[in-house]
């Protein structure tokens, strides 16, 4: 009697490994697929003249040059505003706040900045930069859109990346008459660089993928040239996906799948940089 | 020099704290900007109207109905996909998982977070859906359960991370305590890390609901588009259109001012209330867990 419930513990135990196991594979595989379908479809397209050339007869000849360019723009435009305004708020929150009603409010509007709907983030953008500042559908709108959008990201990486510094970094910086600000930039910030990196890549690769907060912010349908100012609309990789596979009639399959393919390597070339980013600094931390 | 060390310290100081401020500010003026633009909906349509089943602005029929069940039913169905697949790889990385294993899983679910989800509804189209159609024997793949699929997928990492955090913080020694009264490694898993681990969990499955919710792009490239009330289990095989889809699909075309683009700010609304809801009743599930577990240790 004992052995046969000994068994059936163990055979559970096995079905439970294996469905556990299944499902975890069910989940990896198709990611990996993707990205290896599109790699596939996608690299027949990409040549010199896509890569570098502007597109002409209505989209379904040429390159893809104003979407990348506009795509590079918007992704530093994003940084502009949200890298120093994230890494100043992660500094508050892990060095000078302390638990107070005030600092839980800052974490619960954290919390929600980064549960909000990105369509919703295109509607502020609108009302506010767009319409209210004047700024007009532009790039400047369109990164101050993503900048808020990010910042909750680079906020809680960064704020994670600068409590995990020890306290002793702190107490022998202040001992030896170095002043908060002092300790800060040259011990704490020093220390932290790699994950504030990571974090500043992650929030920043997630702007460059997104949609909906540039539709009606600073996406341009197709403009014949490169933009010229911050006040210009632009053309952007996720959003000429978007017009190539659902707005333009008879578009040959093999420039959507480029577009797609161009879009995916410049947003995992991001990823793959924090993720290198991260585990090379994990390795060589001594503390 | 003293001095002036002194004021640049103060000036950078006041600059980080009003930096920290700046997120309470930020969600201020998003809440700001759809109320100013979607409460003038009530000058101009009345509750009952906004509350109707029919949406077809282009006669000023502006139901909202359809739109909410239709985000309602991508939702449901992302969530029973979202669900088993995210807690059972967490658990498998946590728990079961070699480590090289997940060193390599991890980056990976991760990758799956960082994909644009216009990708995905490109996909979608040109994949997902022509088979759908093949297989289910639909008249059209662009339906509900094309985009309760895609959706699972977009809320998996949300799910995997905060599950494997929360298990991932359960003391080992509650493992080596049910090991050695003999249980198996698979019945501690369910009788002990994961229970101990449940309100994380749970936090993960509301924030991978409320990232379904407010996915835009995949959903309004791949569910068909069609504002029809679903109210039925069946409607998942046939085209809907959700809240997310609507605003992005209609307010480049709107004149601003226009009733629609008041409605289409007043969807917003909603949506931000939806997300605020979720989000505070998830980091209020994990203030609770921290307060027991405080109980627990002192």
């Amino acid at each position: 009697m004992k052995s046969v419930l000994t068994i059936n513990r163990h055979l559970g135990q096995r079905i439970g490994f294996t469905a556990i196991t299944l499902m975890a594979i069910a989940t990896v595989v198709p990611i990996v697929a993707v990205v290896i379908y599109i790699l596939i479809q996608g690299l027949p397209a990409i040549s010199l003249e896509f890569l570098t050339g502007f597109p002409h007869d209505g989209m379904r000849a040429g390159g893809i040059l104003p979407a990348i360019i506009g795509t590079i723009y918007l992704t530093v435009g994003t940084a502009v505003f949200s890298v120093p305004l994230g890494i100043a708020a992660a500094i508050y929150l892990s060095e000078y706040a302390s638990d107070t009603p005030l600092t839980r409010t800052i974490r619960i509007a954290i919390i929600n900045l980064a549960g909000i709907p990105s369509v919703v983030y295109g509607l502020f953008g609108l009302g506010l930069f767009v319409l209210f500042l004047n700024f007009g559908t532009s790039i400047l709108a369109a990164s101050l859109t993503l900048s808020i959008m990010t910042l909750p990201v680079i906020i809680s990486t960064a704020e994670e990346s600068l409590r995990s510094v020890p306290q002793a970094f702190r107490t022998v910086s202040i001992s030896l008459g170095a002043t908060r600000w002092q300790t800060i930039r040259r011990i704490i910030l020093k220390e932290a660089l790699p994950g504030i990196l990571t974090g500043v890549i992650l929030g920043l690769e997630r702007a460059a993928g997104e949609t909906a907060p540039i539709l009606f912010t600073g996406a341009a349908f197709f403009l014949p040239r490169l933009p010229h100012s911050p006040f210009d609309a632009t053309m952007a990789l996720p959003y000429h996906l978007f017009v190539i596979s659902t707005q333009v009639p008879e578009m040959p399959i093999q420039i959507q799948y480029g577009t797609a393919l161009v879009l995916l390597v410049f947003v995992l070339t991001m990823n793959l940089v924090a993720t290198v980013i991260r585990s090379r600094a994990r390795a060589r931390r001594q503390w | 020099m003293e001095k002036s060390l002194n004021w640049h310290e103060f000036v950078i100081t006041r600059l980080i704290k009003a930096s920290g401020y700046s997120a309470i500010l930020f969600v201020a003026l998003i809440f700001f900007f759809l109320v100013r633009e979607g409460v003038p909906t009530f000058a101009d349509t009345d509750l009952a109207a906004l509350f109707s089943v029919r949406w077809y602005p282009i006669e000023s029929h502006f139901g909202i109905l359809p739109l909410i069940t239709g985000s309602l039913i991508v939702t449901f169905g992302a969530t029973i996909v979202a669900v088993p697949f995210g807690i059972g790889t967490a658990v498998y990385i946590s728990e079961i998982a070699p480590r090289w294993m997940r060193e390599i899983l991890k980056p990976l679910v991760e990758l799956l977070g960082g994909l644009p989800s216009v990708v995905l509804g490109f996909l979608g189209i040109l994949v997902l859906s022509p088979n759908l159609r093949v297989l289910l024997d639909l008249p059209t793949g662009l339906t509900a359960l094309a985009g309760s699929l895609l959706l699972g997928g977009i809320a998996v990492p949300t799910v995997v991370s905060v599950a494997e955090d929360a298990l991932d913080a359960v003391p080992r020694a509650y493992r080596e305590g049910a090991w050695a009264l003999g249980a198996t490694r698979w019945q501690t898993i369910w009788r002990v890390t994961f229970p101990a681990a449940r309100s994380g969990v749970l936090t993960g499955i509301m924030l991978g609901v409320g990232r379904a919710i407010g996915e835009t792009m995949t959903v309004m490239m791949v569910t068909g588009n069609a504002p029809v009330l679903a109210l039925k289990l069946g409607s998942i095989f046939s085209p809907v259109r959700t809240m997310t889809a609507t605003i992005a699909a209609e307010m480049g075309e709107v004149a601003s001012g226009s009733t629609h683009y008041h409605v289409l700010f007043f969807i917003g609304m909603v949506l931000f209330l939806i997300s605020l809801g979720v989000n505070v009743a998830a980091s209020s599930v994990v203030f609770r867990a921290k307060k027991r577990a405080e109980r627990i240790l002192s």
